[in-house]
């Protein structure tokens, strides 16, 4: 009999993504007070129809005529202003890695297959609780170009609040992925708690049995909007 | 989840990640930049190079434009991903080429509301490399008098102010170009890019 392993060293820290140093720039953003200026354009923005999001494009599995590869999977969640108010009507858009970890385009030389049956691209409204949904399949891991790591699953999302400010691109992780300590992408949201806003919560109840795995996902949108509250600021 | 504080205070925001280099096939949409109705009259194109700190044009680039229309009016309309050509929507999103060039048709917006604000194109730059988008403004260069009033463009040294300033290039033609980042030998004057609170 073996003494029990003692439990593992928490993983060294990654170093955080910096992005393309030589594009970020060197002085601060001007800040731009929209209680100056409460006319602003940028407390405005696009809106978008039901005629702007096809019928299938909530539905990745669904945009070909096979099935793709894959483990099936719901995300679905709710996109709030700082206020707790729903965002309706609103775009959301996604893209992702196939379920071998392979984007569908032409500068990702990762050697996995493409899947001619999943693109990876999604786009759907909310309704008017501010919900959104999307059925895809889990995408897979996949190295950096560089092969110092690999990046764990992850979707990418774009969002568009009722105001320009509230604009948002980010990428929404999956809970108990092994590589999510050792991502320099997801390291480069310094909070810990910032970080945990990133991951979708399993959700059993949800999962039909043999139904596709669900996941959720709620979404906070940052910067002011025509219709903030006095007190919300 | 969002969490709700305790105090009833905003809810914590959802942190901004790099768009990274693959958004190519997902975000932009076929007359992403044909923003103004087609054979409208007025229509004018604005165009230009996004460069970053060492010159080089970037090719992955995706800006994207709010305006206002040439009645002021920002209620915008949808049909901006699926373009009937009849409708001005007031939104465009158009990505860079291999040259780091983009060009959007759109009418000149008027003053919105109430605002002092000289017109302009609001723009969000996103960019593989960024990790958090960029926004900028494009003002026209008519409007000298309704610079001097602007909210933003008043507050700003002359030098700076005039990174925001479309130029006349041709008939109906402006050019603008995004300067990601001060370039080391000082040729090219970094854009302003605004924090909105």
């Amino acid at each position: 009999m073996t003494a029990p392993a003692s439990p593992a060293p928490p993983p060294p820290a990654p170093a955080p993504y910096r992005g393309a140093v030589e594009r970020h720039p060197r002085r601060p953003l001007l800040p731009f007070d929209t209680g100056t200026d409460p006319d602003a354009v940028e407390l405005t923005g696009p809106v978008f129809g039901p005629a702007d999001v096809g019928e299938w494009d909530a539905d990745l599995t669904r945009q070909h005529p096979g099935e793709p590869l894959g483990e099936r999977i719901t995300v679905t969640g709710r996109i709030l202003d700082r206020a707790g108010r729903p965002v309706r009507g609103q775009l959301v858009e996604i893209w992702q890695a196939n379920a071998a970890g392979r984007y569908t385009h032409r500068q990702d030389r990762h050697p996995a297959p493409l899947d001619p049956n999943f693109t990876g691209v999604g786009r759907c409204r909310t309704d008017d609780r501010g919900r959104y949904a999307f059925t895809t399949v889990k995408p897979g891991a996949y190295p950096l170009p560089d092969e110092s790591s690999w990046r764990p699953a992850h979707i990418h999302f774009s969002f568009f609040g009722t105001a320009f400010t509230q604009r948002l691109v980010t990428q929404m992780y999956f809970p108990g992925d092994p590589l999510l300590p050792y991502d320099q992408i997801l390291a480069a949201v310094r909070d810990p708690a910032d970080r945990h806003r990133l991951i979708a919560a399993f959700d059993h109840a949800l999962s039909l049995p043999a139904g596709p795995l669900a996941y959720r996902w709620d979404v906070v949108l940052d910067g002011p909007s025509a219709t903030w509250t006095e007190e919300g600021r | 989840m969002p969490d709700t504080d305790d105090r009833g205070g905003p809810l914590a925001a959802t942190p901004a990640q790099t768009i990274g280099p693959f958004f190519g096939h997902a975000l932009p949409v076929p007359d992403g930049g044909r923003i103004a109705p087609e054979g409208h009259p007025d229509a004018v194109t604005v165009h230009g190079l996004v460069r970053d700190g060492a010159g080089a044009p970037v090719p992955d680039a995706l800006l994207e434009f709010w305006q206002a229309g040439p009645d002021g009016g920002l209620a915008g309309a949808p049909g901006s991903l699926r373009r009937d050509g009849a409708v001005f929507t007031g939104f465009g999103r158009v990505p860079t080429d291999a040259g780091g060039h983009y060009a959007v048709r759109t009418l000149r917006p008027a003053a919105a509301g109430r605002s002092n604000a000289a017109p302009h194109l609001a723009v969000c730059v996103h960019a593989r490399g960024l990790l958090h988008h960029l926004f900028t403004r494009v003002y026209f260069p008519e409007h000298t008098a309704a610079h001097a009033t602007d909210p933003l463009l008043a507050q700003l040294p002359e030098e700076r102010a005039r990174t925001l300033l479309a130029h006349p290039d041709g008939p109906g033609r402006y050019r603008f170009d995004v300067q990601l980042q001060q370039s080391a030998d000082g040729a090219f004057e970094e854009t302003v890019f605004l924090a909105f609170r």
